[in-house]
């Protein structure tokens, strides 16, 4: 065997953010040693919900709530885990979220600035837990508004799975959104949609068609994110880092209601499609508002 | 869901513990710590009834080669006996690491995964 052929045949390997398990995500964006974990899996604060109807546990229900810090200033990352029944939102995982996030306004308001990043790779609510998950992401969404007053939010839609559900509203109220070209971030998932609307609306196959209208380049595109990234950690860690440094918007998404009522207003449902939502949502429009 | 348990006899104290793998589909999760008493205990909770016989294979031949008073909980969601007899054997790298691979519960019995 020649080893030089070898060599020059060997593919350059990105470091895949996406595959990162969430404990390795929350760990690759904290600052190397300072990862110290919150109600982790030996904790074993599990779904009391999931051994009724059958299921079996995560330890940590999913969720990873991690202290640290992110370029030398205090952090906390929460993330969860998509291949633990979708991400999905449950009494436990979305308390656990919810709470490090009041933790976090808590040491805010007393002075202390801590820096919040949620990892969105969610379904949304927990089909097993419904009420108790949509209660939660409720407290979820009012500690990012409350928190938001004093440091940015950050979120981060990396993939595969995406963001949706009540959980795509948490991550719309963030200060500051990061994604990957992979990402997805809708209200109702493609299958969702089909299941109501026929396929004739969409064709959830259609992975392509999916990409165009909820993908991250789109919602990049449309000003419903802010950084698009590559499937590299380094970049990920990058975008937020740099989220951080460039502090808390002068105006929230949410706060501009009128400005994104006239951009619906300008928007026929009938003919639309990715091209031309992009001519009114554009990114040079979501500047001008910003300003 | 099926819950199983499995007792063996240990000579090592383990010292540290580990938490590897996800319930994901075809995947599980594997959580060891120290035990009290110098006895292994592994409690299970898998997503497929029926296979209490594989389970016991599988636990008996990981037994032969590794011996720790440890507690072993396993949350499992459909994996194949390949996949659990590996993230048994990384949740036994993560202890060798987390020691600094100096052997902190035991020799060769403990270490020899080849």
């Amino acid at each position: 065997m020649n080893s030089a052929v070898l060599q020059a045949a060997a593919p350059v390997l990105a470091d895949s953010f996406i595959e990162l398990p969430a404990r390795e995500r929350v760990r690759a964006l904290l600052d190397p040693g300072t990862f110290r974990e919150l109600l982790g899996p030996f904790d074993r604060i599990e779904s009391p919900w999931l051994p009724l109807q059958g299921i079996v546990c995560q330890a940590d229900d999913g969720a990873v709530i991690a202290r640290g810090t992110i370029d030398g200033e205090p952090a906390v990352v929460a993330a969860l885990e998509s291949a633990f029944q979708g991400g999905s939102i449950g009494e436990v995982s979305g308390s656990k979220l919810a709470g490090a996030l009041e933790l976090a306004l808590r040491d805010c308001e007393r002075g202390r600035i801590v820096r919040p990043v949620v990892l969105f790779e969610t379904g949304g609510v927990r089909l097993q837990e419904a009420n108790l998950g949509l209660a939660v992401i409720a407290e979820m969404q009012a500690a990012i508004v409350a928190l938001r007053r004093y440091v940015p939010v950050v979120g981060v839609i990396a993939g595969m799975v995406g963001c949706f559900g009540g959980m795509s509203l948490a991550a719309a109220l963030c200060s500051h959104l990061v994604v990957t070209k992979q990402g997805r971030l809708g209200m109702n998932g493609p299958e969702v949609i089909e299941q109501e609307a026929g396929i004739d609306e969409l064709d959830s196959s259609d992975k392509r068609r999916i990409w165009q209208l909820i993908g991250g380049e789109q919602r990049a595109a449309t000003g419903l994110a802010d950084s698009l990234v590559d499937d590299d950690v380094q970049a990920v860690r990058t975008a937020v880092v740099d989220a951080f440094a460039r502090g808390v918007p002068k105006a929230h998404r949410s706060e501009q209601v009128d400005a994104y009522l006239a951009r619906l207003a300008a928007i026929d449902p009938q003919t639309v499609t990715p091209d031309t939502m992009r001519a009114v949502f554009g990114a040079d429009a979501s500047a001008q508002i910003k300003e | 869901m099926e819950h199983l348990t499995f007792e063996y006899p240990a000579q090592r104290a383990f010292t540290a513990r580990a938490h590897v793998g996800v319930v994901g589909s075809g995947d599980l999760e594997v959580l060891l710590s120290p035990a009290a008493s110098m006895t292994a205990t592994v409690d299970v909770r898998t997503s497929v009834d029926g296979y209490s016989h594989i389970w016991k294979s599988v636990l008996d031949r990981f037994f032969q080669r590794y011996d720790g008073a440890a507690h072993i909980e396993i949350n499992d969601f459909g994996a194949t006996p390949g996949v659990v007899a590996l993230r048994l054997a990384e949740a036994i790298e993560a202890i060798d690491l987390a020691a600094g691979n100096s052997g902190a519960h035991g020799g060769s019995g403990v270490q020899g995964g080849a």
